[in-house]
């Protein structure tokens, strides 16, 4: 990427200069495939080939057939449960490393947190799989040690896809709760307890609100990559309860309906774009007073 | 201000996090093919089968080429967008940042298909080369996030001070910003490198013929036969990724104390 000699020394055309192996990279292989996938989703499907004919009949299908309309609903509700449970469960966590670990060990907590999502993620959710079944780990565990007498069952169910999501994105939701935490001033802290609030109240009035911002990053940190899950529904929910990344790969490849395939996973990307914009919006307060 | 109920939860929630990985090597050295307790006896019988195994030993060869072309690729182009996105302001540079980082939440699912679609259409057949080009996709945000933190706490006069002294662009940053960021580059190799292994989505939809490391798991845990060999290569598989994972730490915070930064914790 060798720019003209005259262009030297101006600083945009040095940054452009410099972004441009990357930028050029990004526009080839992500930009123009994303743009491929909006036409053909407006394209007719031909026999063996996309014919270019414009329908809006992809869409239609997709919004309006009932099948479709429960594995989207699907998708959103396992998709909002687990990102529920991960930033819940995440958020005691990123508050104690933040406020309760000394400075220099907090590098250390953070590697231990992350390391678990950096394992192989087949096998991670292969071991949920292993371990909920009915003859699983963790019955046979409990049996074995007198806890229960009946064995539970959640193999392939959608609690179990619930459970192993959570589990996978866990360090998703910790990591922007605890930058936001780390950036809040303490001395603000102090001052509330100076003008007579609790420890509690303190929180919920200073310190909640000046995390916001963590918060809502890590819900659509978590939200996007679950809704879009493939593996999970395949291993853990054993194929019976298929989201929106299972008929995606059914239609483009299996039923070999590329317009069609492209009208959901263009649907998919508006439905995750609508979902966040709504909760951006509803959180807009927060996101605002902490810019 | 100590809260004991804080750490307790917090421990509490590591051993939620660990107890997949924590299960895996117990079963991998269980002399059993169900995987249950209680535990029949210790067996490396599995290991031997792991490594007798020619069909994986191809697939983690492949998966070997794969990962270690696409850390070079993925740092290459992340050193280019961090170095421009630090050090320079240039129109149009917050969408071109912004579509390049995409694919960290962008659903997997969606880029490899969209991926496909094109590469079908232009005639180009799938390959190892075609895997490559999604997984370095995949990994180039991940390598900008981490080279931008190295890159950001570079003092800016000490590149005035070699231009001062006479050195060009080149040199200059030969000589005196490398050294500095050098630690960055080989933590974001290494992170790159753990990524692509480990990448399942893309490695299906865009491979040919020939297996890589996770899709031949996956191809293989249908056969309750097999699985106890999983666990096995499951173990070696932690272990690498968690000693990949301390050296890429280990060179990042070496990093942060050349450049005098402060330590903001983790990788993402």
């Amino acid at each position: 990427m060798s720019e003209p000699r005259r262009f030297w020394g101006t600083e945009a055309a040095s940054g452009l200069a410099m972004i441009s192996p990357t930028a050029i990279f990004a526009i080839l292989l992500l930009a123009a495939p994303l743009a491929t996938t909006l036409l053909y989703s407006v394209f007719t499907d031909g026999y063996l080939v996309v014919d270019p004919t414009f329908t809006v009949e992809n869409y239609t299908k997709a919004w309006s057939s009932p099948v479709m309309q429960s594995i989207m609903a699907r998708s959103l509700m396992v998709s909002m449960l687990v990102t529920a449970a991960t930033v819940i469960l995440a958020y005691p966590v990123a508050y104690f490393v933040s406020f309760n670990v000394a400075q220099d060990k907090k590098g250390l907590w953070l590697f231990l947190i992350t390391i678990p999502f950096w394992t192989s993620y087949v096998i991670r959710v292969f071991m949920w799989n292993v371990m909920l079944g009915r003859t699983g780990v963790i019955n046979s565990a409990l049996i074995g040690v007198g806890v229960i007498e009946t064995p539970f069952d959640l193999s392939f169910s959608v609690q179990a896809m619930v459970v192993t999501l959570a589990h996978a994105y866990a360090p998703f939701a910790i990591l922007p709760i605890y930058v936001a935490l780390e950036k809040i001033d303490r001395s603000l802290l102090e001052a509330g307890q100076d003008l007579g609030e609790t420890r509690w109240t303190t929180f919920l009035r200073v310190t909640l609100p000046l995390s916001m911002s963590g918060v809502v990053a890590a819900v659509l940190i978590v939200f996007i990559p679950v809704i879009g899950d493939y593996v999970t529904p395949e291993l853990v929910g054993g194929g019976k309860f298929p989201m929106i990344a299972n008929v995606i790969e059914t239609q483009m490849l299996k039923a070999d309906n590329k317009p069609l395939g492209s009208a959901i996973a263009a649907s998919a990307m508006l439905l995750v774009a609508m979902v966040s914009l709504v909760f951006i919006f509803m959180n807009r307060r927060y996101l605002r007073a902490t810019k | 201000m100590k809260i004991p109920a804080l750490r307790i939860y917090t421990i509490a929630y590591l051993v939620f996090l660990y107890t997949p990985i924590v299960i895996l090597p117990i079963f991998a050295f269980n002399n059993a093919t169900v995987i249950a307790f209680p535990l029949r006896g210790f067996t490396t019988e599995w290991f031997v089968a792991v490594w007798n195994d020619a069909e994986l030993r191809g697939a983690l060869i492949n998966s070997l080429i794969v990962a270690a072309s696409t850390s070079v690729l993925a740092t290459t182009f992340g050193v280019f967008a961090a170095r421009a996105s630090t050090r320079y302001s240039f129109p149009g540079k917050a969408p071109m940042m912004g579509l390049i980082m995409l694919p960290m939440v962008l659903p997997e699912m969606i880029l490899a298909m969209a991926l496909l679609v094109v590469l079908l259409s232009l005639g180009i057949k799938l390959s190892l080369f075609t895997v490559i080009l999604g997984h370095v996709l995949v990994c180039t945000p991940f390598s900008v996030a981490i080279l931008s933190s190295a890159f950001q706490s570079l003092d800016k006069s000490l590149e005035e001070a070699a231009y001062d002294l006479g050195e060009g662009p080149v040199s200059t940053f030969r000589l005196v910003i490398l050294p500095l960021v050098l630690p960055g580059i080989i933590s974001s190799l290494l992170i790159t490198f753990t990524i692509s292994l480990d990448e399942f989505i893309i490695s299906n939809f865009l491979k040919s013929g020939e297996e890589l490391l996770s899709t031949y798991i996956y191809s293989k845990l249908r056969f309750p036969k097999y699985v106890p060999n999983i666990m096995a290569l499951g173990t070696i598989l932690v272990v690498i990724s968690i000693t990949l994972l301390t050296l890429a730490e280990y060179f990042r915070r070496r990093g942060l104390a050349k450049t005098g930064a402060k330590d903001s914790g983790g990788f993402v």
